[in-house]
């Protein structure tokens, strides 16, 4: 497969980025993306070019490190009924001689670094105010000590998928970070050992992600259809209620 | 924005009810547009004062719903500070996409109809002296009024259509992926409701059913 490619320069933080375009040659339809962009850095290495920076670490789908937007939609999941990853998504899915758009995830809360790679510590912050439980170390509980329902169990797990890559941002026509902070409340909101702190968690986790400079959630659902972990929309309702249940409980504060 | 938002489609809801006495007669219609200004809450109240209470409540909803908005509107544009080359939604809905430019459209419609139909300053055909029956016919009978109308409704109807589903989402009422179907049937539902129950009166009057 031949591909023109017009990626996102951008030499550091500072700079002014654009779309440059690059031919890659020879391209296996069984390469995945990730791979792709590799073949085109070796090329550019070869040539005394910069090659094309961007973030990946496991390429199996479950750190959450890669992701670009790739033809208007973030992880390129475009039409697909299946949910991907970029480091997942295989050249395949492109028709030989296509010309394809790589941009880093956009929104003011992720600078770009360089070229595809942004800075999404923010989501670190959000879930340092209180995306944790605060348990006392020491021997391992009895496995079944605390039952959690099967329900609730399966929803926690659901929620709990979630690898933080920051796909749920970029999507969004607000750049609300929501479904990523739902994400981690249902998840805790879920599990018994998620209890005490789950009233004060909320305000703390949303405080910080609007001082982020996320912007709100106006319930477009553009998140959750790109989630390569298939996160639901509904754990922004979740979000909410305990928003609004911790309006009136003391341990909210 | 969720609750405020609510209260105007509880109105929009209570408004087409009320447009709909139109085909109860001159009667009956004259007499529910008097109750309206006169009698609610006496003699709790004083005579007459409701109207002005519901006004300002009214008022103060539109405030808080837009004031919202504005909110949102400032926060969404600061965190986008830069827009990609290539950009595909694959959930937005065309509603969901047009609900600020809509609002603001709609908005501005919202002080042509008042200025029309409660202060009757830009009557198209009736004159302020008539009786609240008479005078929807007159306006009514003008097609390219009923048009705008008609058009009108449309912009509401779709700000309407996701306004009901984002709000009761807000409010954390999608709890399920088959919620979230129930909650856009709902949604869909009132806003066919609206615009049907809106628009049948005036395309009555123009078609000379009313008179």
């Amino acid at each position: 497969m031949n591909i023109t490619l017009r990626v996102w320069r951008q030499a550091n933080a500072q700079a002014t980025g654009k779309m440059v375009t690059y031919q890659v040659k020879d391209v296996s339809p069984d390469m995945s993306f990730l791979e792709m962009l590799d073949l085109l850095n070796e090329d550019l290495t070869l040539k005394g070019e910069e090659p094309v920076a961007f973030d990946h670490d496991c390429r199996e789908g479950i750190c959450g490190m890669c992701g670009v937007v790739i033809n208007g939609t973030a992880h390129g999941r475009g039409d697909s009924p299946v949910a991907t990853t970029t480091c997942q998504l295989h050249m395949r899915s492109f028709s030989d001689g296509a010309t394809i758009d790589v941009e880093p995830w956009r929104a003011g809360p992720f600078p770009v670094i360089k070229d595809l790679a942004v800075d999404r510590s923010a989501f670190d912050r959000i879930i340092q105010a209180g995306g944790f439980i605060s348990a006392n170390t020491g021997a391992a509980p009895d496995a079944h000590a605390a039952p959690v329902g099967k329900l609730k169990a399966d929803r926690a797990f659901d929620a709990a998928t979630c690898i933080g890559c920051g796909a749920c941002v970029a999507a969004c026509p607000n750049s609300s970070g929501m479904l990523f902070t739902a994400a981690k409340i249902t998840h805790l909101a879920m599990l018994p050992q998620g209890q005490p702190e789950r009233y004060s968690r909320i305000k703390t986790m949303i405080a910080t992600h609007d001082a982020e400079g996320f912007g709100g959630c106006t319930n477009i659902g553009e998140c959750s259809a790109v989630c390569p972990k298939e996160i639901p929309l509904d754990t922004i309702s979740q979000l909410n209620r305990d928003l609004i249940a911790s309006l009136f409980k003391k341990d909210g504060k | 924005m969720a609750v405020t938002g609510l209260v105007l489609i509880g109105f929009l809801l209570m408004h087409m009810y009320g447009n709909l006495k139109m085909f109860l007669g001159e009667h009956s219609f004259d007499f529910y547009a008097e109750w309206l200004k006169g009698d609610i809450l006496y003699p709790l109240i004083p005579h007459g004062w409701f109207i002005w209470l519901f006004r300002a409540f009214m008022l103060a909803a539109i405030a808080l719903h837009m004031y919202s908005a504005v909110t949102l509107w400032a926060r969404a544009k600061a965190a986008n500070p830069q827009a990609y080359a290539a950009k595909k939604q694959l959930a937005q809905t065309y509603s969901a996409r047009t609900m600020r430019w809509g609002g603001v459209i709609l908005a501005g419609f919202l002080v042509f109809h008042l200025l029309q139909f409660t202060v009757k300053a830009t009557l198209v055909k009736g004159t302020a002296d008539l009786t609240p029956y008479k005078l929807v016919v007159a306006e009514f009978n003008v097609w390219w009024l009923v048009l705008a109308y008609g058009l009108w409704l449309v912009a509401v109807c779709m700000h309407v259509r996701h306004g009901v589903w984002s709000a009761f989402t807000t409010l954390g009422a999608n709890t399920s992926p088959k919620a979230r179907a129930v909650l856009n049937g709902c949604a869909w539902v009132v806003a066919i409701l609206l615009y049907i129950g809106f628009m049948i009166m005036p395309v009555a009057v123009l078609t000379g059913v009313l008179h």
